[in-house]
């Protein structure tokens, strides 16, 4: 089957162009997969200027969260959409929108770990308690930055950290000791608590499938109302 | 003086919140964050001997199952202090809050390979995640304290050695801002944990695409010798799926899990069969040897199979969720309910940078630590000893460090023009090497392939090659040299005209490249330190 592959790149001076490939596969693939073979078969050299596409992978596999990117208009993990799973052969790469571009389909999310550095999203003291499956589902997030992309209420630089910094917190507020608990409770209030909408789009976008709305109702319980939930 | 620790794994992180506890500063480089490190792919456990499953577990038998599982080959001196400190490692971590799983309030231990003992500890099987989200965090209270400045999308360049008095000395590192192009020079002692050899196997190993082996290529041409570059470990259960070798770990097995091969119209269990006391959970040289004979040999289908139907829900829901997750996502299958078909893929390299037991390569100022590095796992690794190999070889190299008057890094800018960073993506070079060293490399080897290999890369190495692909090509040598010259069979180095092991090659391989030659020599292995016993 051929599919028609249009990459938005962008070149590390800023400048902005679209390129199109065909692509041809017998077998189905990740877009990861896609991506590999375009570059490693030159398959970009559809024009004289052309230069390698730039994108960030490591694992291949849907547990590093590296491969962010936007496809056919939804977030995902390049390694995570196979060909197969669009309707048609017309396929539309971007990179994430809520991150500077760097280039072609590389972006920079390291506000995500200043976010994180920003609601002390660490233990102080040497922790309390071992959590149980709460702190195990909470350790899987990817800090990919998906569920920010989709995030009606997150943008980069505003007060609103969201839930790349909430996962983390979930699993630290339940294993801190209460006098940093009660300093973390007061960031997570104003960075996280206060500012999401509850529209739970991350909910249904996160790639590890973490149930975000279950660990969101675990870290208020603590930060807000002051209770541990018993799961 | 600057302490620059390279790669923000397991191993890099131990070192730098070792040193951080201390008080002590580092540079933290890598090319992306550490969510996107190869560590956050281990799944199976950690071993340590808590003893928390009432067997009498003690770290006497951990040190001797390792030393018996590596085919005797691995440092002993080393060994004894690894297996003596797993157990405060595991605490260490549950103080970071590593929510291991439990069993009536006390952390599970479970079955891996090459151990009678129920001695690794878990979460699930996707331990390395969970240790590397607990680890990222403890090591980001020292970022905000200014400890550990974080050098995140940088890429390490080169690592400056120098002959001085007659030794090599290291002199720093240089690396680039991935983002911007700019180049940056660090002066000082360097810990390089850098990650396993993978980019020699492009699609052919369970690891990360960024672990490509390029500075373990570069030190080599440099001087820094290699130990032990034959040893490459064929985990015995891998599929094909998502451009490379998915692992399914060796928990499957350690929960009951089974292989057979189909014989005679009948499901023949070979490894409980030939191995009635440990069955499949022998080490993992021994079944993907096995694996490699019944579809050989015995008059078996070509076609090995894991049995996962046997394992109870509970224990599915409880300890393997995510494995089935991945299974039914990446193959279309659901392990409760059939057979999932495997085959062996290159896993772990045991052999690496050649280090002391503190870490210490042949370079002052230069160690090596976690998969780059050559220490604790001999001739085959245990299952559930490469993240204690790492935490620890971090801890360890960090800790000859501990006595320097060391500076806050600042590294100085010295100039915009950065040259190529490595994709990881394999060009027709990376190609044509990787398709030599598989051809040479398996699971079972002889004189003939392996002299058909050297010669083929003889003929690759007339081609006009950049200085990279050179330094490649000499470490892809190495491994084959190793390789060949070692008349025996030990671990993972099985040869089918030399099927016996030889007490006269009980030595470490050491390679050292020299003006365009490699040498291989080999030195003895040391006795264990008396009142080490």
């Amino acid at each position: 089957m051929e599919y028609t592959i249009t990459i938005a790149r962008q070149r590390p001076g800023g400048e902005k162009y679209r390129q199109t490939i065909n692509y041809e596969s017998d077998t189905d693939k990740s877009i990861a997969m896609v991506l590999t073979e375009i570059n490693s078969r030159k398959l970009y050299m559809t024009d004289k200027q052309a230069t390698p596409i730039k994108w960030e992978c490591s694992c291949l596999q849907k547990k590093c969260g590296a491969c962010a990117m936007v496809i056919n208009g939804r977030p995902c993990l390049a390694c995570d959409r196979r060909l197969s799973q669009w309707c048609g052969n017309v396929i539309e790469i971007k990179p994430l929108g809520k991150f500077p571009v760097i280039e072609d389909l590389v972006v920079d999310r390291s506000v995500m770990q200043e976010e994180l550095k920003a609601v002390k999203a660490w233990l102080d003291s040497s922790s309390r308690a071992d959590g149980g499956e709460v702190c195990y589902e909470a350790s899987r997030c990817l800090q990919c930055g998906i569920c920010l992309e989709v995030c009606p209420n997150f943008a980069p630089g505003d007060s609103f950290f969201g839930m790349s910094a909430a996962m983390p917190l979930t699993r630290l507020l339940r294993q801190m000791d209460d006098a940093q608990r009660a300093e973390v409770s007061k960031l997570y209030s104003r960075h996280i608590y206060e500012g999401c909408g509850k529209s739970l789009a991350c909910r249904d976008i996160c790639p590890a499938g973490i149930d975000i709305e279950d660990m969101l109702i675990n870290s208020n319980a603590l930060a807000v109302w002051k209770r541990i939930r018993k799961k | 003086m600057y302490i620059s620790i390279i790669g923000a794994g397991l191993a890099g992180l131990s070192a730098a919140l070792t040193l951080a506890e201390r008080g002590i500063p580092c540079a933290l480089i890598s090319s992306q964050g550490s969510e996107r490190a190869q560590s956050v792919l281990a799944e199976g456990g950690i071993n340590a001997a808590l003893d928390n499953m009432g067997e009498d577990d003690t770290t006497a038998e951990h040190f001797a199952d390792t030393m018996k599982g590596g085919a005797d080959l691995a440092d002993p001196n080393a060994v004894k202090g690894l297996t003596d400190a797993a157990p405060d490692i595991i605490r260490r971590l549950e103080g970071y809050g590593v929510p291991f799983h439990r069993e009536n309030g006390r952390i599970a231990q479970r079955n891996f390979g090459g151990q009678k003992k129920k001695r690794t500890v878990f979460a699930k099987s996707s331990t390395g995640k969970i240790v590397m989200s607990a680890l990222t965090d403890e090591v980001r209270k020292y970022e905000a304290m200014g400890l550990v400045k974080r050098f995140c999308h940088h890429e390490a360049v080169d690592i400056d050695i120098a002959e001085r008095d007659g030794r090599l000395v290291c002199g720093g590192v240089t690396f680039i801002d991935i983002y911007t192009g700019r180049k940056y020079h660090l002066d000082g002692r360097v810990i390089l944990a850098s990650g396993g050899l993978n980019g020699f196997f492009p699609g052919h190993t369970t690891g990360t695409v960024p672990n490509t082996g390029r500075l373990t290529a570069l030190l080599f041409s440099k001087g820094i010798e290699i130990a032990d570059p034959e040893f490459i470990q064929y985990h015995p259960t891998t599929v094909s799926a998502c451009g490379k070798r998915l692992l399914i770990s060796e928990a499957a097995r350690g929960e009951g899990g089974r292989l057979f091969v189909m014989r005679g119209g009948e499901r023949w269990y070979f490894m409980r069969d030939k191995y009635p006391e440990m069955g499949d959970l022998m080490p993992r040289d021994v079944v993907s040897r096995e694996i490699w004979n019944v579809t050989h040999n015995d008059g078996c289908g070509d076609e090995v199979y894991l049995d996962l139907t046997v394992i109870p829900a509970d224990t599915w829901q409880n300890k393997l969720s995510d494995m089935r997750e991945e299974i039914r996502y990446q193959l279309g299958i659901d392990p409760v309910n059939e057979p999932v078909k495997i085959s062996p893929g290159i896993h772990f390299f045991m052999g690496g940078i050649c280090v002391d037991k503190c870490h210490r390569t042949n370079a002052d100022g230069l160690y090596a630590a976690g998969e780059c590095a050559c220490q604790y796992h001999g001739a085959n690794r245990l299952g559930g000893n490469s993240m204690l190999g790492a935490l620890y070889g971090g801890l360890c190299a960090a800790d000859g460090l501990a006595g320097e008057d060391v500076l806050p890094p600042e590294p100085l800018e010295t100039g915009s023009d950065g040259g190529e960073v490595t994709t990881g993506f394999p060009d027709g070079f990376d190609g044509k090497l990787c398709d030599i060293l598989l051809s040479g490399l398996g699971i079972v080897r002889d004189e003939k392939t392996m002299q058909a290999a050297v010669d083929r890369l003889g003929v690759l190495e007339r081609e006009d090659l950049d200085d990279t692909q050179r330094q490649r090509l000499y470490l892809g040598k190495a491994m084959l040299m190793g390789a060949l010259l070692r008349k025996e069979s030990r671990g993972a180095h099985f040869r089918s005209d030399y099927p016996e092991r030889d007490e006269n090659y009980r030595k470490m391989t050491v390679a050292k490249y020299k003006d365009g030659g490699i040498d291989i020599t080999y030195r003895d292995i040391p006795e264990l330190e008396k009142g080490e016993a």
